[in-house]
């Protein structure tokens, strides 16, 4: 089947539920095949709104290889109702897709640095494309450094590619549980306890950070400590979304829009309004 | 000749870093070498606490029982790491269960006599309580994260 492509920003396109893989408990990845429509070309970083058909649109980032071009994925974590009608597709089920909307981890701008990737539960997703990009051309950066947390042992994450790119001389991975199980034999702590862990020279390292706000103030001033200036620390930031657009003002931070400057920000640009209170 | 090995050993250990040759020396004799299997246990909640363990190897998970819910890890250790404070202040009891989740190796403080020489020695006492307070200090901003279970209510 062929879809043409939305004229309108605001409208969705909807395509087919190619696959759905249960990822944890409340965590599951949807796949579209885009080779009808010609694939849907991203970069890292960006997200679009999944409409949900009767329900509503929720922004969700992209977290397949940007390489493959023909299948866009979406890992999606089910706490409210848009997300839980998602999770009930099946093969086929049309699904809302506009986007994609927002910045992108510039990793591509860091060639020839160390990689440091810090994540948090579901912001292993928004990540994973980056893992994909400097693993497809690895010989042009330094060394990458995955760092990864999440609540039990039972929330990790593509746990598959996890043990694969474990396996792998050119990837440092370290993961970490907030609360460990008797049969977990893992790191348990949070996650800026794995900094330490993994080897990155700080003077001319990139780090990008995704996962809940409190997490990513704490990894990046150890970081700071580190000596990692915020010039090259990027995060994720998240806040309600509706139009994606830059036109209904519900992502504002401050003087920012985030569909708009962000989801990623340099961290010197956003510093201090992640230090304001209530914003 | 073993108490020098063990004493240049005790010199790379991180939480001894830079501490004075003569310190070293002067700690030495509380210290001697554990090694503990895969899960064995270094300490076991309730228990008197007897030993400071300085982790040279492996990882040590600390536990807590908790009803309905059986061990809970709470944190793991690795090389590196301090475990066991409890030994030096009263009342001296262990408030979790320690488990080798790996096979460890470590420095086994003798607790009655580090207290004793931390007593008798004043500037020696304020060598190893400020290296203490640096390590205590890690752990409660560590703790005050983890309270905060930041990955359980967040949302896309």
């Amino acid at each position: 089947m062929t879809v043409q492509a939305a004229p309108d920003p605001m409208l969705p396109e909807f395509l087919p539920v190619d696959r759905l893989v249960r990822e944890t408990h409340d965590t599951f990845t949807l796949s579209f095949d885009t080779r009808g429509r010609g694939g849907f070309a991203f970069t890292p970083g960006q997200f679009n709104m999944l409409y949900a058909f009767g329900v509503g649109e929720v922004p969700i980032s992209i977290s397949g290889d940007p390489a493959r071009s023909g299948e866009l994925v979406h890992t999606i974590r089910a706490v409210g109702a848009v997300t839980r009608a998602l999770e009930r597709a099946k093969k086929g089920t049309s699904v809302g897709v506009r986007g994609p909307f927002g910045t992108s981890w510039p990793v591509e701008q860091y060639s020839g640095r160390d990689i440091v990737l810090i994540a948090g539960g579901i912001g292993l997703a928004p990540l994973k494309p980056v893992i994909h990009q400097v693993l497809k051309r690895r010989r042009e950066f330094g060394r990458l450094a995955v760092v990864y947390g999440t609540r039990t042992p039972g929330d990790i994450l593509f746990k598959k590619q996890l043990e694969q790119w474990a396996t792998r001389r050119d990837v440092e991975l370290a993961i970490s549980v907030d609360r460990g199980d008797p049969g977990w034999r893992g790191h348990t702590g949070v996650v800026t306890t794995l900094l330490g862990r993994v080897s990155f020279d700080a003077s001319n390292a990139v780090a990008c950070l995704c996962g809940p706000e409190v997490m990513m103030r704490f990894a990046a001033r150890e970081l700071e400590k580190l000596g990692l200036p915020n010039e090259r620390i990027f995060l994720s930031l998240e806040r309600n979304m509706k139009c994606a657009l830059a036109h209904c003002g519900r992502c504002q931070l401050g003087g920012t829009l985030i569909c708009r400057d962000g989801a990623v920000y340099r961290r010197d640009r956003v510093l201090r309004l992640m230090a304001t209170k209530e914003l | 000749m073993q108490t020098q090995t063990l004493e240049r050993a005790l010199a790379t250990h991180p939480f001894l870093a830079d501490l004075g040759q003569e310190h070293l020396h002067f700690l030495t004799s509380c210290v001697k070498n554990a090694r503990f299997e895969r899960d064995a246990y270094l300490m076991h909640e309730g228990e008197p606490a007897v030993s400071l363990f300085l982790i040279r190897e492996g990882r040590v998970a600390l536990e807590s029982q908790v009803p309905g819910r059986g061990s809970v890890q709470v944190e793991t250790l690795e090389s590196g790491a301090v475990l066991g404070w409890s030994a030096l202040f009263p009342p001296h009891y262990w408030h979790l269960d320690g488990r080798a989740v790996e096979p460890v190796l470590a420095f086994e403080l003798d607790g009655e006599c580090l207290r004793k020489k931390i007593e008798g020695d004043k500037e020696f006492g304020y060598a190893i309580t400020r290296r203490l307070l640096h390590v205590v200090h890690r752990r409660l901003e560590r703790a005050r994260l983890q309270q905060l279970d930041v990955y359980k209510a967040e949302l896309q």
